[in-house]
C-alpha cells in the first residue's frame, strides 16, 4: 500500500474558511413522461477542503442525483452551486467538461476502465482533453499510477487486473489531472469486503495528503472512514454528522485475513 | 487534443473490429476502384477513337465527286465526272485554309504475283497523299512526282495486300500484274488499321500515280476524290467553306442548285467521336459513384452501430472532460479514416483494374489522374458527410444516461 508523501501531486491548500462545494437550496425536478420526479428538494450543504464525506442514503434518496450535479454532469433546476467559489450553473456544456476534466476526478462503481487499452493509458486519458503535452501527459500518468501502488501493472489490460486493481487504476485517472475534488460513486460495490478496506484506505491516504473526497455509499461500514456523514432521504439532507472514532483503514486491514492466502 | 492521439484512438477503435472495418471499407474501396476503372475505361474509348480519327490523317477532308439522280434513279457517289485534276490544282492555289491536297481516284482491281493473286482496291494519287495522311513506310518509299508524269507502272501497297499476296516473299522490287499490266513495288506501307469512319480495311490498297491509273487501268480523266489537309483544326472548317465556294464557283452551279460533290471534315467525326465518348465517361464514372455513395451508407450504419456499442466509453470519456466537440472529432475522424484507407486501397485496385480492362481491349492506358484526385477527395468527402451524423449522435449523448448504459 502507497503512503502518501507527495502532497504537491494535490491542490495547494486554501483558506479553510473557504467551501470547496457549497450548495444553497438546490432543487431538481426531471419530467419521466407525464410525471414529474422531484429528485432534490432544497439542500443545503457546504463542503470544505480536506473533508472526507460519505454521502448515504436509499435508492430514490437524491443522492446519485446530488453526485451528479456537484460532479458538473448535471445541472439544477433551480437554486445555487458554487465549485470553488465559482457559479458553474452559468457555465455552457463546453466549460463543465472543462470543469470536470480540471477541478473534478470521478471514480465508479463499475470501474468503467477502457478495455483493451493499457492501465497507463487509461490514466493518461484525461490528460488528452487537459490541452497539456503528450509528455507531461505521460509523466502525470506514470505518477498516479506509483501513487496508487500500481507501478508495476502499467502496461496490463484492465481484464488482466483483479477488481481492486481496475479501481485503483480508475482513482489513478481521477488523480491524474491534479483536481479540486475527488467524487466516487460506489467505489466498493463490485469488491469483496477486504479489497473495499483496501481501496478506503487509499481514499484515507489521499485525504490526508489534502485531497477533498466526496464518496457515494449505502454501506456503514465504509462511510465510518469518512470525517462526516450525509444522509439523503426523500431528496433533503435527512442528516450531517462527522464521524466520532474514525478507524484507519491500514488499521483495519492488519486485523483481516487476506482471501488470496 | 492533439492530432496524432485523435488518430491513435481511431486506428485502435477501427483494429478492434478488423473484419467489421474491413467490410465497411468495402463499400468504398469497390466504389473508388469502379470510379476509377469506369473512368479510366473511357477515356481510354476516347483515346482510341481520337488515335483512329488521327490516323485517317492530321485536319484532313475530304472532297468527293457527287452524286446526280438522273431520271428518278440516284447513282453512287463519284458517278459524277465533273471533279478533275484542275480542281485539285485551284484548291491549293486558292484555298488559304488548305495546306496541301491530292487527287484521287479508285478503281477496284484483280491484282496477281506468281500463283496468288488478290481483289483490291488501286488509286490512284500523287506522293504528298501518303504526307496529308501521315502515313509511313514499313518498306521502300512513294512513287515520285516524276512517276507520274512519265506514267510509270510503280506501286505502293498497303499490309492487307502484302500479307495476301507475297507471304514471306520481300515485295520491295517485285513485279505483280494489275489487271495484267505488270507494276514494279516500290514502298510498302504501316498498318493503318480499320478507318474509324467506314470500319473497311485500310490496309487492303494498292496506290499507283493518279496519271497511270487513269490512263492505263480506268481509263477515265475525272477524279473521284481528292484529299486535303487543313492548316489546323480550326481552319479545317474555313477550309471547307473555301472548297466549297470555290468547287461550285469553277463547276458554275447557280444558286439553289445541289452540288456536284461533297466536302466532308473530318475534324466533325473527331467531334462527334469526342462527345460520345465523354458520355460514355461521365456514364460511366456516374454509375460508379453510385457505389460510392452505397458504400458511404455502409460507414454510416456501422458508425452508428459503434457509437450504441460504445455509448458507455463515450459517457467515460465526458465524465472526465471530453466536450461535445472532442466526441464528435472522435468518431468523425473515425469515419474519415475508415473511408481513407478504403479509399487508398480503392484507387490501387481502381488501377489494376484500368490497366486490365484496357489492355484487354488493347486500348491505351490512361490512368486519370484527374480521377485518382477526385476518388481520394470524395472518398474522404464520404467519410465526413456518413461520418457527420453518427458523430454528431455520440456528440449529443447525455454523459449520466451514457454511463449508466449496459
Amino acid at each position: 500500500m502507497a503512503t502518501i508523501s507527495q502532497p504537491d501531486t494535490h491542490p495547494a491548500q486554501a483558506p479553510a474558511t473557504n467551501a470547496i462545494i457549497r450548495v444553497a437550496d438546490a432543487h431538481k425536478y426531471y419530467e419521466l413522461g407525464e410525471t414529474r420526479v422531484h429528485a432534490l428538494r432544497g439542500v443545503n450543504v457546504e463542503i470544505h477542503r480536506g473533508e472526507f464525506v460519505a454521502i448515504m442514503g436509499a435508492s430514490g434518496s437524491g443522492k446519485s442525483t446530488f453526485m451528479n450535479i456537484v460532479g458538473c454532469l448535471d445541472t439544477l433546476s433551480s437554486g445555487e452551486y458554487f465549485l470553488e467559489e465559482i457559479d458553474v450553473q452559468r457555465f455552457s456544456k463546453k466549460d463543465l467538461a472543462s470543469i470536470r476534466n480540471k477541478k473534478i476526478g470521478f471514480v465508479f462503481q463499475g470501474f468503467n476502465l477502457l478495455s483493451r487499452t493499457t492501465a497507463l493509458e487509461n490514466v493518461e486519458l484525461p490528460t488528452l482533453y487537459a490541452h497539456i503535452t503528450h509528455a507531461e501527459g505521460q509523466r502525470r500518468a506514470h505518477e498516479a499510477l506509483e501513487l496508487v501502488g500500481l507501478g508495476e501493472r502499467k502496461l496490463h489490460y484492465p481484464s488482466q487486473l483483479s477488481g481492486g486493481q481496475q479501481q485503483r487504476v480508475a482513482i489513478a485517472r481521477a488523480l491524474v489531472n491534479r483536481p479540486a475534488i475527488l467524487l466516487a460513486d460506489e467505489p466498493t460495490g463490485n469488491l469483496d469486503s477486504r479489497t473495499s478496506v483496501e481501496i478506503m484506505d487509499v481514499f484515507q491516504n489521499l485525504n490526508l495528503g489534502g485531497l477533498t473526497v466526496v464518496l457515494v455509499t449505502h454501506e456503514p461500514d465504509i462511510s465510518q472512514f469518512a470525517t462526516r456523514t450525509i444522509e439523503f432521504r426523500d431528496g433533503r439532507i435527512r442528516h450531517d454528522t462527522p464521524v466520532k472514532n474514525r478507524p484507519l483503514a491500514s488499521e483495519v486491514l492488519k486485523n483481516l485475513p487476506t482471501l488470496e492466502d | 487534443m492533439e492530432i496524432v492521439a485523435i488518430l491513435r484512438i481511431a486506428m485502435r477503435a477501427l483494429a478492434r473490429n478488423k473484419m467489421r472495418s474491413a467490410l465497411t471499407m468495402l463499400g468504398i474501396i469497390i466504389g473508388v476502384a469502379a470510379v476509377i476503372a469506369m473512368v479510366s475505361v473511357g477515356q481510354g474509348a476516347q483515346a482510341q477513337a481520337q488515335q483512329q480519327i488521327a490516323a485517317m490523317g492530321s485536319n484532313m477532308l475530304f472532297v468527293g465527286s457527287g452524286t446526280i439522280s438522273r431520271g428518278g434513279m440516284h447513282m453512287g457517289w463519284g458517278a459524277t465526272k465533273t471533279l478533275i485534276y484542275e480542281d485539285e490544282q485551284a484548291i491549293v492555289r486558292e484555298c488559304p485554309a488548305v495546306k496541301a491536297a491530292a487527287p484521287g481516284a479508285t478503281a477496284s482491281a484483280q491484282v496477281v504475283f506468281g500463283n496468288d493473286n488478290w481483289n483490291t482496291r488501286v488509286n490512284g494519287t500523287e506522293p504528298q497523299y501518303f504526307d496529308i495522311r501521315t502515313w509511313a513506310f514499313q518498306e521502300g518509299a512513294s512513287f515520285s512526282q516524276a512517276d507520274g508524269e512519265s506514267v510509270a507502272n510503280v506501286a505502293v501497297i498497303g499490309e492487307t495486300v502484302r500479307k495476301n499476296l507475297f507471304g514471306a516473299t520481300d515485295p520491295l522490287g517485285q513485279t505483280m500484274r494489275i489487271n495484267n499490266l505488270p507494276f514494279k513495288v516500290v514502298g510498302v506501307l504501316v498498318t493503318k488499321g480499320t478507318s474509324a469512319a467506314g470500319g473497311d480495311d485500310q490496309d487492303d490498297n494498292i496506290f499507283v500515280p493518279i496519271t497511270t491509273l487513269q490512263k492505263k487501268i480506268t481509263g477515265q480523266p475525272w477524279l473521284r476524290w481528292i484529299i486535303v489537309s487543313a492548316v489546323s483544326r480550326q481552319g479545317s472548317y474555313i477550309a471547307q467553306q473555301q472548297i466549297a465556294s470555290l468547287l461550285r464557283d469553277r463547276h458554275r452551279i447557280r444558286p439553289g442548285s445541289d452540288d456536284d460533290f461533297f466536302v466532308r471534315n473530318l475534324a466533325d467525326m473527331a467531334d462527334l467521336a469526342d462527345q460520345q465518348s465523354r458520355l460514355f465517361t461521365v456514364l460511366l464514372a456516374s454509375i460508379a459513384s453510385i457505389s460510392l455513395i452505397v458504400g458511404g451508407i455502409g460507414i454510416m450504419n456501422i458508425m452508428l452501430v459503434s457509437v450504441t456499442e460504445r455509448t458507455r466509453e463515450i459517457g467515460i470519456r465526458m465524465a472526465i472532460g471530453a466536450t461535445e466537440g472532442d466526441v464528435q472529432q472522435q468518431f468523425l475522424i473515425e469515419a474519415i479514416v475508415l473511408s481513407l484507407i478504403g479509399g487508398g486501397i480503392g484507387i490501387a485496385i481502381g488501377i489494376g483494374v484500368s490497366y486490365l480492362i484496357t489492355q484487354t481491349l488493347g486500348w491505351p492506358v490512361l490512368v486519370s489522374t484527374t480521377a485518382i484526385a477526385a476518388a481520394a477527395l470524395f472518398s474522404g468527402a464520404v467519410g465526413i458527410f456518413f461520418g457527420f451524423y453518427p458523430a454528431r449522435k455520440a456528440a449529443r449523448l447525455d454523459p449520466i444516461e451514457a454511463l449508466r448504459y449496459e
